[in-house]
């Protein structure tokens, strides 16, 4: 039988932060990967490194030593422009807090990053028509971000993630900022985009969030402690925790 | 289950079956649905304490029924329960034992303990999302139920981060 090689690997994974307290160890040898179409959550308590690996695996910071494979090819020796261009064709981020650019409307975010990403310009506004009607922010195509709510504005940020049809999608406490109304439609579409196939590598304290994940990776001081399926307990089973006393 | 049957006999008087239909018409999926055996014993148990008292109606068709109603000391206790501030348990009593005692008894190790727990929460987590997404718009009473479980599982798996960053 031949693998298929996972959508992201990291080996040996380490960062070390030089500050005037001294070196801090923040990853701590790291071996992970992510399967193509895998849903994988990092939970783990503040300060445990989990944001550090979600930048290393995304380029944005480079690590003090260890490897990171990416669709079966090496990028943790690949110079800041090459990152650039590998982000815009194969990763997508959501952060916490959304950065839409404020000068362009919902509908042009969600646009440009398709174009940047190589969609011709038709294909980038069929991709943006159809993830604004995914949202249900049609309507609010014109609106310029600061007239959408927070839940909104993070919505578009997911939109814009998923513009470019990145293979992987990092995020980082994308529910971190919202109320629980929002912070549903929110996951709902993450759940809907990895049925669909979508890599999802999502950083959360949200136990919402990470039990959607098809596994969970615990990390603690910088290392990973526990990595396991997530396995629904039955309901009947969830009646102690819903259990009424009296 | 003593005070759900007494609180819904403060309403009207009710036979065993109407009052397990009215549990279930109020929380919805996501509460068990109650065994009626089990709600006929505690009607049992609460008319002799004097909380309730029954009387059989004559049914042409069908055997007789025996409908409860509350006495006034029923009335009191109910009264006296909604009145009281709720004392639930903050912590989970047994799996707190596991982690104080089973690695000093050799049985086991604080971080398997608390990675079987977590576990165990992120599972029912994902029953109790699937749950709230399947539970009727209406039903704001069982919506409330399953939401309030999710927050207390929040805490809880909050709580296993401290118990990891204290004992490991």
């Amino acid at each position: 039988m031949i693998l298929e090689p996972p959508l992201l690997r990291s080996v040996g994974l380490t960062k070390v932060f030089q500050t005037d307290a001294g070196p801090v160890h923040a990853v701590r040898g790291v071996d992970l990967w992510v399967g193509q179409g895998e849903f994988v959550a990092v939970m783990g308590p503040s300060g445990s490194g989990k944001s550090t690996l979600l930048h290393l695996l995304g380029g944005l910071e480079p690590p003090t030593s260890g490897e990171i494979w990416l669709d079966g090819k090496r990028a943790d020796g690949l110079t800041q422009a090459k990152w650039a261009m590998l982000r815009r064709r194969h990763i997508g981020f959501v952060f916490q807090f959304f950065n839409l650019v404020s000068s362009m409307s919902v509908a042009d975010n969600v646009e440009v990053a398709a174009l940047v990403g190589g969609a011709s310009r038709r294909q980038a506004r069929e991709r943006r028509e159809e993830l604004l009607e995914d949202l249900g922010l049609t309507a609010k195509a014109q609106a310029a971000p600061s007239q959408l709510s927070g839940g909104e504005q993070q919505r578009v940020a997911v939109a814009r993630a998923l513009a470019h049809r990145p293979s992987l999608l990092l995020t980082d406490e994308p529910t971190g900022n919202l109320d629980s109304a929002n912070t549903s439609a929110v996951l709902r579409l993450l759940r809907r985009s990895h049925a669909k196939g979508q890599a999802i590598l999502l950083v959360t304290h949200d136990a919402r969030a990470a039990s959607m994940a098809d596994r969970v990776i615990n990390l603690f001081d910088g290392m990973i402690v526990d990595d396991a399926a997530v396995r629904p307990v039955p309901v009947t089973a969830a009646s102690s925790v819903l259990e009424l006393r009296g | 289950m003593r005070l759900p049957l007494l609180a819904l006999l403060a309403k009207e008087p009710a036979h065993g079956y109407e009052l397990k239909a009215r549990l279930e018409q109020t929380f919805g999926d996501a509460y068990p649905s109650p065994n009626i055996g089990q709600i006929y014993l505690t009607l049992q148990r609460l008319e002799r304490a004097g909380l309730v008292k029954s009387q059989d109606v004559v049914q042409s068709d069908r055997p007789n029924k025996r409908v409860y109603e509350l006495t006034p000391a029923g009335r009191e206790a109910v009264v006296t329960w909604a009145e009281e501030p709720s004392d639930e348990p903050r912590v989970r009593d047994d799996f707190f034992m596991k982690l104080a005692l089973g690695p000093m008894a050799g049985v086991t190790d604080a971080l398997s303990l608390i990675n079987r727990q977590r576990r165990h929460y992120l599972g029912l987590m994902r029953s109790l999302s699937r749950l709230a997404e399947e539970a009727p718009e209406n039903n704001k009473i069982g919506r409330l139920l399953i939401e309030g479980a999710m927050l207390h599982l929040q805490a809880d798996l909050d709580w296993l981060e401290r118990c990891q960053e204290v004992l490991l």
